[in-house]
């Protein structure tokens, strides 16, 4: 074995995939975020649409969302082989556990999190991206993504789902951002409760402008 | 002190073990949670039962050896201390307290409450010592230690090796133990020899062992006797992907 695959089939190694593949999903969700903000403008979703079909056909974006892809497949993949191979460690299991005692549930239930927040973008993926991708729907003219957006969430089922899937990715954030910063060594007196503060202000804010959004629509006050 | 005991009894490692329900009487709330199993064993021998088999030597929080899960916390419900130091003021009279072993695959159960944690030894032995040198000891002065690392290297080395943070970890991961291992050498001068090695070395003893990876949580420093803190991990991750890229 090489030492590369060596150091990433580590504990150790795994632990740091999952903190660089989590970190680079973070940064795109400010960037995804940002752009369907522009709904809030209240415009008929006219600078939204702008921005979606920059992001379309921008060369760079194209390029990145490539990265995006793997970078979710990786923490997916690898998220879930941690998952397994830890509670394997485990075989027989205690009779009494006081978690409450010494740790946070979202911190106990990264696994689960990240397992509901899969279930939330497949979902997601087939609503939006598969159809501004792969139909011809979005390219004709025949609708806008913004026309897509408020069709979606005239009904209350995906609103509910999108809102459970926020408030997945607002429990997953909370200790996902502050860990990937410990799982690559960053833990010092200064910057520590820095991070930790940006952390949970950005578990909180980002999910809370994403929920904002079926909400709106489904109550009219974005047409 | 009247208490109903659940305690988990297991003739050896491939027998299956379950819960056996003792009450114990007239237990003194000054007692340690040792004691009160001293006072149940007496009792066991007399009648001619097994008495429960637990690890413990120094009594006074020094040793690591204790090793009970009380109640769903490893050490019980005290911070700081260890099952040893745990007194039975602690609980109350009719309380029903449960008492497992530590649970991992990499501590398999001697017996009862009795866990092998002999892989803890294999860490150390991959990498957590210095060479030293025949001769007489040099002047501690010719060795300018930073005061704050000479504080770190302390408190990583009050690790007494006794398991908990394993025990306590939903993972069963022994990251606090091997980051403090590394550390308190790390820190220190003496330690520089081996750093890169010691490194790489003791986290893939770690893994070889059949721990499992941390997703800090927090509840190793939580539940900790010694208080190790989570810094040490963090370093112990720059030790080990330092030690990777520049090792030859
Ligand atoms: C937008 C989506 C997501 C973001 C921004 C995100 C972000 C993060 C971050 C920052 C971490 C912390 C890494 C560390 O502790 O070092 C993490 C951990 C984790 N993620 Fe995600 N994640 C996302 C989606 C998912 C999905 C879909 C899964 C699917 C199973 C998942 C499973 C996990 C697991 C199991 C962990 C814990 C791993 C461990 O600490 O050992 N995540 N995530
Ligand atoms: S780090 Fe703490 S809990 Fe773990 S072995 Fe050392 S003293 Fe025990
Ligand atoms: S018996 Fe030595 S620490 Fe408890």
């Amino acid at each position: 074995m090489s030492w590369v695959t060596k150091t990433l089939s580590s504990s150790l190694g795994k632990k740091l995939i999952m903190a660089v593949t989590g970190l680079s999903l973070i940064a795109f969700l400010l960037v995804h975020c940002g752009i369907n903000a522009c709904i809030f403008l209240n415009d008929g979703g006219h600078t939204f649409n702008e921005a979606a079909e920059f992001m379309a056909n921008n060369l760079f974006i194209r390029v990145t969302e490539v990265g995006l892809m793997a970078g979710f497949i990786i923490h997916i993949v690898d998220g879930l082989m941690l998952w397994k191979s830890n509670t394997d460690k485990r075989p027989v299991k205690y009779a009494v556990v006081k978690g409450e005692a010494n740790s946070t549930w979202y911190s106990r239930s990264m696994g689960l999190l990240g397992s509901l927040l899969l279930i939330f973008l497949v979902i997601h993926l087939r609503h939006f991206w598969v159809v501004s991708r792969f139909t011809d729907v979005i390219t004709s003219g025949e609708k806008t993504l913004f026309q897509e957006m408020t069709e979606v969430f005239a009904n209350p089922i995906p609103v509910v789902i999108y809102v459970l899937g926020c408030i997945s990715l607002a429990y997953h954030l909370l200790h996902g951002f502050q860990s990937a910063f410990q799982t690559m060594g960053w833990n010092h007196p200064k910057y520590t409760p820095f991070i930790k503060s940006v952390g949970a202000g950005f578990s909180i804010l980002i999910p809370l402008i994403f929920a904002a959004m079926p909400i709106a629509m489904y109550l009219g006050w974005i047409a | 002190m009247n208490l109903s005991l659940k305690v988990w009894r297991q003739k050896n490692a491939n027998s299956e073990g379950k819960f056996q329900q003792y009450d114990v009487q007239g237990i003194s709330e000054d007692m340690s949670f040792l004691e009160m199993f001293d006072v149940l064993n007496e009792r066991l021998i007399n009648e001619g039962e097994s008495p429960v088999a637990f690890d413990h030597d120094c009594r006074e929080g020094i040793c690591g050896m204790c090793s009970m899960y009380i109640n769903g916390e490893p050490h019980g419900p005290n911070k700081g201390v260890t099952t040893c130091q745990l007194h039975m003021r602690s609980f109350k009279s009719g309380d029903t307290i449960t008492v497992e072993p530590w649970r991992a695959k990499a501590f398999p159960i001697v017996k009862d409450l009795a866990v092998n944690r002999s892989a803890f030894d294999r860490i150390i032995a991959a990498g957590g010592y210095v060479s030293v040198n025949t001769g007489n000891a040099q002047d501690a002065n010719s060795l300018p230690i930073p005061k704050d690392n000479a504080d770190d290297a302390f408190m990583a080395a009050a690790c007494i090796g006794c398991g908990a943070c394993v025990a306590a970890c939903k993972n069963a991961s022994a990251m606090l133990f091997t980051s403090a291992k590394i550390s308190q050498l790390a820190l220190l001068p003496q330690g520089q020899a081996e750093r890169t090695m010691r490194a790489e070395k003791m986290v893939a003893q770690m893994d070889v062992e059949g721990f499992g990876a941390c997703t800090n949580t927090g509840a190793c420093e939580a539940e900790c006797p010694k208080g190790i803190s989570l810094e040490n991990i963090a370093r112990m991750n720059r030790e080990y992907y330092g030690a990777v890229l520049s090792s030859k």
